[in-house]
């Protein structure tokens, strides 16, 4: 068998030396350019705006990588911020995910010792465009390890422009998933590498990696319950093998080290629910390994014998164990799930009980047009990929299909995990091109040899021959013809008849080396395929770059419209801090609500109350109490804080809908939830939040409204609102206790300082006294339980 | 003919005593009795199921005498068992033996904090995954070396020790810094 093959292979292995040689070359430079090409798309931000840091989130990171950047790793590590949550501070060290900052960092550090003169700035803004061309390298290796080259490129090419990666990876948005999604599918290559070839080496470096996955993200705990579950199938469908324990194993025991070595995560790595999926299968794999080696050991009588006393002592010994387990869960109130995790697992739980996870617009249920805005074209190449993983099944690409499903479920939950989804949809789809445009090509190349080499027994053909079929293809034409290279037994082909076929043919084959039969389509479909798989590909690149053009580019901290005189620039959020940090002593505290906390520290170096970290509702409430309350309550409760100025962010004059009017339901929901005081039928008329001539007494006496619409009425003299669409209600009030400071140029931000109090008040103490005696009869009854009266 | 056919319809149901073995044909349908169960099992094991087959096997059987059966079995066990054992070679013996001794040990680290209580509870996480890590590998390097392992039969031994020790080297090293 193996000589015919050695005799054909003799007399050209230069040319196939060097046709493997040429093909590698020519991976690379496909691999290089698919690198360039997703660096570059994530540049539009850059080229249309200017290279700034986006959003509110990469704030925090920049503002943490310039500390690390100034004071080295020792003073990061340890770092109490007492800038942020006045007056409680913030222990950085421990509740930041490290990954991202430090990888910046020390890039930064290596660029400058080699006198490169790149600032913090420069190097946080393009971090994310970089990783992401490693990111599509990995999703090559990944790809590479299911199916082969061709789909590797074909996947990695997809995801370096796959817009919801996009989103999250733009030049300028600094945040974790710029890395992280880099170390997933990275953790996942080494996991499935180590899968195929059962080496050690590939098991520590696959924890490794795992561990800068921990270090960048909260979505680790993906990884630490997907790769239990693909364990699990496994096993379950029969395909347990030493390679898979090896896979398994180590990295259970290294992963759980590596991660509990992070402070944000610590013994939560080995006390919380979100892990014991991974010991569970530990535990299991375990069995299995022993119950595999004994069969091993034992006649298979014996063995049988064995099964029996071991099940009926195990099963006994489980019970007791897997109930003393579920008592020791059950006994607390979350069954030992992070409020997080809940969300996830029950998609109404974070409505019901945490309403800060629930207001956070990106942890909503994303909506059918999401779908096709964020992964276009690849939502309906992704079933043609799962159907090409079965064809055959291997570990890996049960694994792909696995993972896949499980994205599409949380995806649906949160549209910010749509981000999980895309690496997934992206190697799919790779698969599904690769193998589609392996059988057309094969069937032109097929057809053209036939039609060059020998062109009437073609034509002589009449009836189509026999042979199996192994690869079923999304575009394949109706009538499909089978051919064979030599005479075959004449047989009716359809369908149908395929399996007949099958056995038929086995007896038949005169060539040395048992090769498949492939099916070939007929020369024009396979052009017309191709041609349309093309034309397909190209409409996703059109969309992929409109998408990172105009929709994803946006540093929200800088705002553009077209008019009839051109461009309009809206730069109002620099402008406030920078007012703030040039007209403010350092020591003064600045309070608005949470958006804005984050982009406060950074740019206006303000101590803030409460910032996008989120980790004290109470804090958090407090605040949202005091922009709820009439001005004198609102100015107790911020001068109880120590703070000195209040900002809003008003988009009425401009039609910035996302402005604090508008979240203002959050705040009176928040502080609600802790201050019974505060009740939300209060500020809504019909069931709406209205601010125009309708709206309640109390909406229209809150802090909020009063800060946002002071002299608003000066600037068209009827108080439109160009968000909400109607004219205000009370138009004419002045402030009792709080000073407009200053207002930005559209009226974006506006910033007030707390009035002083009166050192005394003349001709009302009789008033006071009888006030005071009221307010202690009131508190006396126990009517109300305001702790601000 | 017949007889022959007679006798190996008597010995393939075992229901009741066979021919005196003094005759001749009763000789020979010793030697058929001894040749049969084995092939006869498998052949079983082919065309019938599992259950089946543990049918088969209890019908066979005269009555349910469950007392003796489960510890004349448990004894046919343990000595299979440890005769199937005892012929694994000495290198993997050793790597067993080192397995038992880091699990042993693990298991004298949990009696420790059961008594002493788990304050350092870094350090006692440590020591305990520790022991269990190095259990681990010593059986992934049992499994990469073991002769009878034909997935493996490319991977030269050395290299399996050097991915062995390599991955040691990284388990420590976090051991180290965590034990604090």
């Amino acid at each position: 068998m193996a000589e015919p093959v050695a005799n054909a292979a003799a007399p050209a292995p230069a040319p196939g030396r060097l046709r493997n040689a040429f093909g590698g070359v020519l991976c690379a430079f496909t691999l290089i350019l698919i690198g360039v090409l997703a660096f570059s798309i994530r540049l539009f931000s850059v080229i249309k705006y200017e290279s700034v840091i986006h959003e509110f989130d990469p704030y925090f990171n920049f503002r943490v990588t310039q500390f690390l950047s100034k004071n080295g790793i020792y003073e990061f590590w340890n770092w109490f911020d007492d800038r942020t949550w006045y007056p409680l501070g913030r222990v950085i060290g421990g509740t930041v995910y490290p990954g991202l900052t430090l990888t910046a960092g020390s890039i930064w550090w290596f660029v400058n010792a080699l006198n490169i003169p790149l600032s913090v700035e420069t190097v946080c803004v393009f971090t994310a465009p970089i990783f992401s061309a490693i990111a599509s390298w990995a999703t090559y290796l990944l790809t590479k390890e299911a199916k082969g080259t061709g789909a590797g490129l074909m996947a990695a090419a997809i995801l370096a422009m796959v817009p919801s990666y996009i989103s999250r990876s733009v030049a300028g948005s600094y945040d974790n998933e710029a890395v992280a999604i880099f170390a997933l599918v990275f953790t996942f290559y080494l996991y499935v590498k180590t899968l195929n070839t059962g080496s050690l080496f590939y098991a520590t470096l696959n924890a490794l990696s795992y561990f800068y996955m921990v270090c960048s993200w909260g979505g680790y705990t993906f990884i630490i319950n997907l790769i239990p579950m693909h364990v699990l199938l496994c096993i379950v469908t029969g395909r347990y093998s030493s390679r898979l324990y090896i896979a398994y194993a180590p990295l259970v025991i290294l992963g759980t080290l590596l991660a509990a070595l992070v402070p944000v995560v610590g013994f939560n790595a080995v006390l919380t629910s979100e892990h014991f999926a991974s010991f569970l299968v530990f535990i299991i794999l375990h069995v299995v390994a022993f119950v595999y080696y004994i069969k091993g050991l034992l006649t298979p009588r014996l063995f049988k014998m064995a099964m029996t006393l071991v099940i009926t002592v195990g099963l006994a010994v489980c019970f007791a164990v897997v109930a003393i387990l579920v008592a020791l869960v059950a006994s607390s109130p979350t069954k030992g799930w992070s409020g997080r995790s809940l969300s996830l697992l029950d998609p109404t739980y974070a409505s019901k009980y945490i309403p800060i996870i629930a207001s956070v617009s990106e942890h909503q249920p994303p909506t059918w047009p999401s779908y096709f805005m964020d992964i276009n074209v690849l939502a309906f190449l992704v079933p043609a990929g799962i159907i090409s993983c079965f064809l055959p099944l291997s570990d890996a690409s049960s694994f792909m299909v696995l993972y896949l499903v499980t994205a599409v479920y949380f995806s649906g939950v949160m549209v910010r995990l749509m981000l999980v989804l895309a690496p997934a949809a992206c190697i799919l789809s790779g698969i599904a091109l690769s193998s589609a445009f392996d059988v057309l090509t094969r069937s032109m190349k097929f057809q053209l040899s036939k039609l060059f080499d020998d062109g009437p027994a073609i034509s002589g053909n009449g009836s189509p021959n026999g042979s199996s079929a192994s690869t079923v293809n999304t575009s394949s034409s109706k009538n499909e013809k089978t051919e064979k290279s030599e005479a075959a037994p004449k047989e009716k082909q359809s369908k149908k008849n395929r399996r007949k076929d099958k056995e038929v043919t086995e007896s038949v084959s005169v060539k040395p080396k048992k090769e498949k039969r492939l099916s070939v389509l007929p020369l024009e479909a396979s052009i017309v395929s191709t041609l349309l798989l093309i034309a397909l590909g190209g409409f996703y690149v059109v969309h992929c770059v409109w998408a990172a053009a105009e929709a994803y580019s946006a540093p929200s901290i800088v705002l553009t419209s077209r008019s009839r005189e051109g461009l309009h620039v809206f730069d109002d959020f620099r402008e406030a801090y920078a007012w703030l940090s040039h007209n403010t002593d350092v020591d003064d505290k600045v309070a608005s609500w949470w958006d804005y906390g984050y982009q406060t520290t950074a740019m206006a170096n303000r101590t803030v109350i409460v910032d996008n970290n989120t980790w004290n509702n109470t804090h958090i409430a407090t605040v949202g109490t005091a922009m709820s309350s009439p001005e004198k309550a609102a100015w107790e409760i911020f001068d109880s804080l120590d703070v000195k100025y209040v900002l809003v962010v008003f988009g009425g004059l401009v039609g910035y809908p996302s402005d604090d009017i508008n979240k203002f339901l959050w705040m009176v929901r928040i502080g609600g939830g802790e201050f019974p005081h505060i009740k939300e039928p209060d500020y809504l008329r019909d069931g709406q939040y209205r601010v125009d001539a309708q709206a309640t007494p109390t909406m229209l006496n809150c802090l909020m409204y009063k800060l946002c619409y002071y002299r608003f009425v000066e600037t068209d003299g009827k108080g439109f609102d160009r968000v909400r669409g109607y004219e205000i209600g009370k138009k004419h009030f002045k402030l009792t206790h709080f000073e407009e400071v200053f207002t930005t140029h559209h009226w974006m931000v506006r910033i007030y300082k707390l009035k002083p109090q009166k050192n005394r008040i003349r001709g009302k103490l009789k008033k006071l006294k009888s006030q005071s005696s009221k307010t202690s009869s009131t508190l006396a009854a126990g009517r109300k339980k305001n702790p601000w009266q | 003919n017949k007889h022959f056919e007679i006798n190996g319809l008597k010995s393939q149901g075992r229901l009741g005593p066979e021919i005196a073995p003094s005759t001749p044909i009763g000789a020979i349908n010793r030697r058929k009795e001894k040749e049969n169960p084995k092939p006869k099992l498998p052949e079983l094991a082919i065309l019938t199921s599992e259950s089946s087959r543990r049918r088969l096997h209890s019908t066979a059987r005269s009555g349910e005498a469950r007392m003796p059966k489960p510890a004349g079995d448990a004894k046919l066990l343990i000595q299979s068992l440890t005769k199937a054992y005892a012929a694994t070679p000495t290198n993997l013996k050793i790597i067993d033996l080192y397995v038992v001794f880091a699990v042993a040990t693990a298991l004298v680290q949990v009696v420790y904090m059961g008594i002493v209580g788990s304050f350092p509870f870094n350090s006692f996480l440590s020591g305990v995954l520790s022991c269990i890590g190095t259990a681990v590998l010593g059986v992934c390097l049992r499994i990469q070396v073991n002769k009878d392992n034909k997935e493996f039969k490319d991977l030269p031994p050395e290299r399996a020790f050097a991915d062995f020790v390599l991955c040691n080297l990284v388990l420590h090293l976090v051991i180290m810094n965590f034990l604090g």
